[in-house]
């Protein structure tokens, strides 16, 4: 009777083992009991608001995906006029938006969308710089253009982030050509981008001196498609988030150089469920600070860095597309120990920010922008 | 004899005529499937089943067989819910892909005749898909 037990429990233990692989990462994301937050809409009408920033705390810059820009001011929106031709397609539009760090003095905005000023067939990913005059963008200037144009409707990235000394960030996805681009340096996309702040490339870039052809403006590759990118408040390194294949999306600190290995290593599978390597790390690649399985499809990313809500200082907030939640990931000497919903069933978070009053806010397709307040 | 062989030219020719007007069909269904994995997959899933009160289902899909004009609508403008598929309350945005005509009336086809979908060998051509406007 005792070994009969005993097998019955071996059976048990041995089939748990196996199917624990395909379950979830840990920390496993947790559902508070009492939801303390809510939200206020702070701007509404706009479909897919892509990304935002804030001016001021009452002016935020937002982008609607299909390729306009607003100007918002306590809430009341104008379309922003003298935007280069956007090509709508896929998950390609009107992408990411930024203020110059100097704003105050200048009125330079950067943006990112896809676009074909070649005249072919297809688009690709800019970056773009601008002035912002009365509602009207002046001397627009093209600081970057992923070559080639490609119909392919993924992967376009994007998001762009300032340094402190000088630089401007930006992302773009491998274009949904995994075999070709993320590990070839002399192919745009499945990349991280620096340029100077006019958009020259900084002399001392990582593979600057490499041979002709190769991307000089390139800072580190083998991503897939980064929707999230920060400074962190603290340490002023760049983290980055980009979206695995079914499973294996990944938080990434981006280093001068480095190799993030797609798609050499990835701790996902194809959406059909087959594998696209039995590999989930090698040698000079970089492994991910956390990887989701399955995949939440993160977009946007901040830090709290103030006392406005309790007990949220210096967590992470990541959007998920997919589940319709904020995240909130607790990290620790650069270890998720902790993963949590916020708002769940919001909507497809598309952007979070936190704005200059401490508050976060998100941008949700279908319902605008977001402040996340405490319940009264 | 003779009956025999004409009765079986007119089989060969019917068969031939059949093959040849389901050509432009097949052609379409093959480039409607690449289309799909390119814009669909992600939202609706490898074998249309969608998400449960997400993203509605596109195999056996009632609202798709009844509504094929107004989804043709969808994939060229975008729509918005709500609306019922199979009993089931969704209600959310589908916004446009930029997809061509051409594209979009593969795509459709490719739709209509997988997962167990099927619309009668009827081809969905880019002038239908020309025709509805906004």
């Amino acid at each position: 009777m005792l070994k009969n037990n005993l097998i019955l429990f071996l059976i048990l233990i041995l089939t748990y083992i196996p199917s624990c692989s395909s379950q979830e990462n840990p920390p496993l994301v947790k559902t508070p009991e009492k939801k303390e937050y809510t939200y206020e809409v702070i701007i509404d009408g706009i479909n897919i608001p892509w990304g935002f920033c804030f001016i001021s705390n009452n002016k935020i810059l937002v982008t609607e995906k299909s390729g306009k820009l607003f100007f918002v001011e306590d809430s009341i929106k104008e379309e922003i006029l003298g935007l280069p031709e956007v090509y709508v397609r896929g998950q390609g539009g009107l992408l990411d938006v930024a203020i110059h760090p100097d704003f105050k003095i200048n009125n330079l905005i950067y943006f990112t969308l896809s676009t074909n000023i070649e005249d072919d067939i297809g688009g690709n990913t800019a970056l773009y710089q601008a002035k912002l005059i009365d509602k009207r963008l002046e001397d627009l200037k093209l600081l970057y253009k992923a070559v080639p144009n490609t119909k392919k409707a993924q992967h376009f990235g994007s998001r762009i982030v300032f340094d402190k000394k000088g630089h401007v960030f930006f992302t773009i996805g491998d274009r949904g050509n995994r075999d070709l681009n993320p590990q070839d340096l002399t192919k745009d996309g499945g990349k991280v981008y620096r340029l100077n702040l006019d958009g020259s490339i900084p002399t001392d870039n990582p593979f600057f001196s490499e041979k002709s052809g190769t991307k000089k403006a390139i800072f580190s590759y083998g991503h897939r498609n980064p929707q999230g990118m920060i400074i962190h408040p603290e340490s002023d390194r760049i983290w980055l988030h980009e979206h695995g294949p079914r499973g294996g999306d990944e938080i990434n600190i981006v280093e001068y150089g480095k190799n993030y290995g797609w798609p050499k290593i990835t701790y996902g599978v194809n959406y059909s469920g087959t594998t696209i390597t039995k590999n989930t790390s090698l040698p000079g690649l970089e492994q991910p600070l956390y990887y989701w399985v399955p995949s939440i499809a993160p977009s946007g990313m901040a830090f709290s860095t103030s006392d406005v809500y309790k007990n949220w200082k210096g967590n992470l907030f990541i959007g998920s597309l997919k589940y319709r939640y904020l995240e909130r990931l607790v990290i620790k000497n650069k270890k998720v120990i902790e993963r949590e919903k916020i708002l769940e069933n919001v909507g497809r978070v598309r952007d979070v920010r936190e704005g200059p009053d401490g508050y976060l806010y998100i941008a949700v397709e279908g319902k605008g922008i977001l402040k996340i307040v405490q319940k009264k | 004899m003779r009956l025999f062989f004409s009765l079986l030219s007119i089989v060969t020719l019917t068969q031939f005529l059949w093959l040849q007007q389901n050509k432009p069909l097949k052609e379409s269904i093959a480039r409607g499937n690449e289309i799909y994995n390119d814009f669909c997959v992600q939202c609706h899933l490898e074998n249309g089943e969608g998400v449960a009160g997400i993203f509605p289902p596109l195999s056996n899909s009632d609202y798709l067989m009844n509504n094929i004009r107004e989804s043709i609508y969808g994939l060229k403008y975008g729509m918005e819910g709500p609306i019922k598929v199979n009993g089931e309350l969704y209600d959310g945005i589908m916004v446009s892909q930029g997809l061509d005509n051409d594209e979009i009336a593969d795509v459709m086809n490719y739709i209509l005749n997988s997962w167990g979908n099927s619309y009668n060998d009827q081809l969905i051509t880019s002038s239908l898909v020309n025709e509805i406007e906004k």
